[in-house]
């Protein structure tokens, strides 16, 4: 059970002057149960990546391959992968439309033609998953809702198709600090919770530090560096040279090793360099 | 879906065509509407071809764009041919049924599509050669003597401006709505006519409220940049007559008077 890319290229515009290559030779392997981060800065081809994996865009060459099923094979399995692979897009509150919060939830389970009955335990279980109670937020409309609130409402849309893929892009993207932990809070939850495989897109190098267990590097649409947060965010020169961050701590560990501090180069948490900086301070005392 | 809309669809390359005066291209492009209606047997239509030609290869604008703008008239094209073909009167060719085709018709018909293509082959050349910017610009300038009769050329032209200016961004707006909508399992291409409508809803419920936002926040910024319209502004495009429009003028006045002297003749 995984979601493969073997060998993907993808093509804009095709036969236009607007021509561009979005992505060239992809090969990956997602398997269930991860929690992946994909970065990489604007124009990297993030974006793109993920809508191959659902099957909104299909590869120009090389195939995916979601639960052994190729994507786009079968025009008609569509629905299905889109089911499989839930994909919360980049500001998704601007895809609400129903009256209430309850209606619009419900929009994707029923388009499952699941029975009336699977929908309202599916929505109730959604809204609560994201931090809702249901039955103070059900009949409210969407658009009565804070910016953060709604975002969580359209996440719960996709949550309530219950996909074995999520996901998720720039989930974060124009959040005040406590929104934006709030939804990483309920992301980690999830992940833990339902064993959903999460897949984390951002540029944001300080969200995908704390979080995922692999980060993939996207640059100019080729994987440019794969492997833990740790291995990633010690190769600071090479992340800065296709114009990516390492997360400020990361760089804080960085400066005090050249002062000559003597402490772990790989570490990602303020927590654990706090940790660190006070063992070589004592060493230093004694 | 939305790929291959060519009507306003520039095409950004550099010919001597894109440079031309914006003013100069559109009055070119109207009278050259009026003289395809002057033409009146095939023969004449060889000078038109032989101008849009010409013009063609000196923009350097794929044919292939310059048909694919016929697309959308396509069925407007093939009613014409086929309303003149079945109702001209005249000596008959066959006959199946009540259906009965003339010598005349199929001539008729042949002559009304050759003039529809060439009218829109023509026209959508300006389109692909001046951006739509540079297109108001032009028509601003076209009807400003009109100001002095009350016409508001500039917020004319100015709406005209941010009209177009939202086209693009409200396809893709259109487009990235249906994406995350189609993840939802949302549907735009099957079903009878009333389904799809109704189906249409997720997608224009939260396109019209962004086309509001969005319409809200231009107006606050043009506002915040104490934009009001009308006299005095300067603009940073000034549009002057270069010597390639004095060419181009030339080139046209030839075509032209070739064929009225056909008509006459």
């Amino acid at each position: 059970m995984s979601i493969i890319a073997e060998n993907i290229k993808y093509i804009y515009s095709e036969g236009t002057p607007f021509k561009t290559l979005a992505l060239d030779s992809i090969n990956l392997t997602i398997k269930q149960g991860e929690f992946v981060g994909i970065i990489g800065h604007t124009g990297s081809g993030k974006s793109t990546l993920i809508q191959l994996f659902n099957g909104l865009e299909i590869p120009t060459e090389g195939k995916v391959t979601v639960d052994s099923r190729v994507v786009g094979e079968d025009k008609k399995k569509l629905k299905l992968i889109r089911q499989t692979v839930g994909l919360v897009f980049q500001y998704p509150e601007y895809q609400l439309f129903e009256e209430t919060v309850a209606k619009d939830v419900a929009f994707g389970p029923m388009n499952l033609g699941l029975s009336q009955e699977e929908v309202d335990f599916r929505v109730k279980e959604a809204l609560e998953l994201v931090g809702f109670n249901y039955n103070k937020i059900k009949d409210a409309s969407p658009f009565d809702l804070s910016g953060g609130q709604k975002r969580r409402v359209a996440i719960a849309g996709v949550l309530a198709m219950k996909p074995n893929y999520l996901i998720l892009d720039e989930p974060t993207a124009g959040l005040d600090p406590a929104g934006r932990n709030e939804i990483f809070k309920q992301i980690k939850t999830l992940h833990k919770k339902s064993n959903v495989t999460v897949i984390l897109v951002s540029h944001s190098m300080e969200d995908i530090a704390k979080l995922v267990d692999r980060v993939i590097v996207l640059s100019k649409g080729k994987i440019h560096m794969e492997g833990t947060p740790k291995e990633i965010y010690s190769q600071a020169e090479e992340l800065e040279k296709i114009g990516l961050g390492i997360p400020q701590i990361a760089s804080i560990v960085k400066e005090l090793r050249k002062c000559g501090f003597n402490i772990k180069p790989d570490i990602l948490t303020v927590e654990e360099a706090k940790i660190e900086i006070l063992k070589e301070v004592k060493r230093r005392n004694v | 879906m939305f790929k291959n809309l060519t009507i306003g669809q520039h095409y950004p390359v550099e010919s001597p065509v894109h440079d031309l005066d914006p003013r100069l291209k559109i009055m070119m492009t109207i009278i050259f509407i009026v003289s395809i209606f002057f033409i009146k047997n095939f023969t004449g239509f060889l000078i038109v071809i032989g101008f849009l030609t010409l013009s063609i290869s000196l923009s350097k604008v794929p044919v292939k764009f310059v048909i694919r703008g016929l697309r959308p008239i396509l069925l407007i094209i093939i009613i014409t041919f086929l309303i003149n073909l079945l109702m001209t009167p005249g000596r008959t060719i066959f006959k199946i049924g009540f259906i009965n085709v003339t010598e005349e018709g199929l001539k008729q018909a042949g002559f009304m599509a050759v003039r529809l293509t060439l009218l829109i082959m023509g026209t959508s050349l300006l389109t692909l050669t001046t951006s739509p910017i540079i297109l108001t610009d032009g028509i601003e300038s076209l009807l400003s003597p009109f100001k002095r009769f009350g016409l508001p050329a500039h917020e004319l032209a100015m709406m005209m401006t941010i009209a177009l200016r939202f086209i693009p961004t409200l396809m893709e707006e259109t487009e990235k709505i249906m994406k995350a909508q189609k993840s939802r399992g949302a549907d735009f291409e099957s079903g009878n006519i009333v389904s799809r409508a109704k189906n249409l809803v997720p997608l224009l419920v939260p396109l019209f409220i962004s086309a509001f936002r969005r319409a809200d926040e231009l107006a606050m910024a043009m506002e915040a940049r104490c934009y009001r319209g009308g006299d005095q502004r300067t603009r940073m495009r000034q549009m002057e007559i270069k010597n390639i429009d004095y060419i181009a003028a030339f080139v046209f006045l030839v075509y032209l008077t070739a064929i009225i002297l056909f008509r006459i003749w």
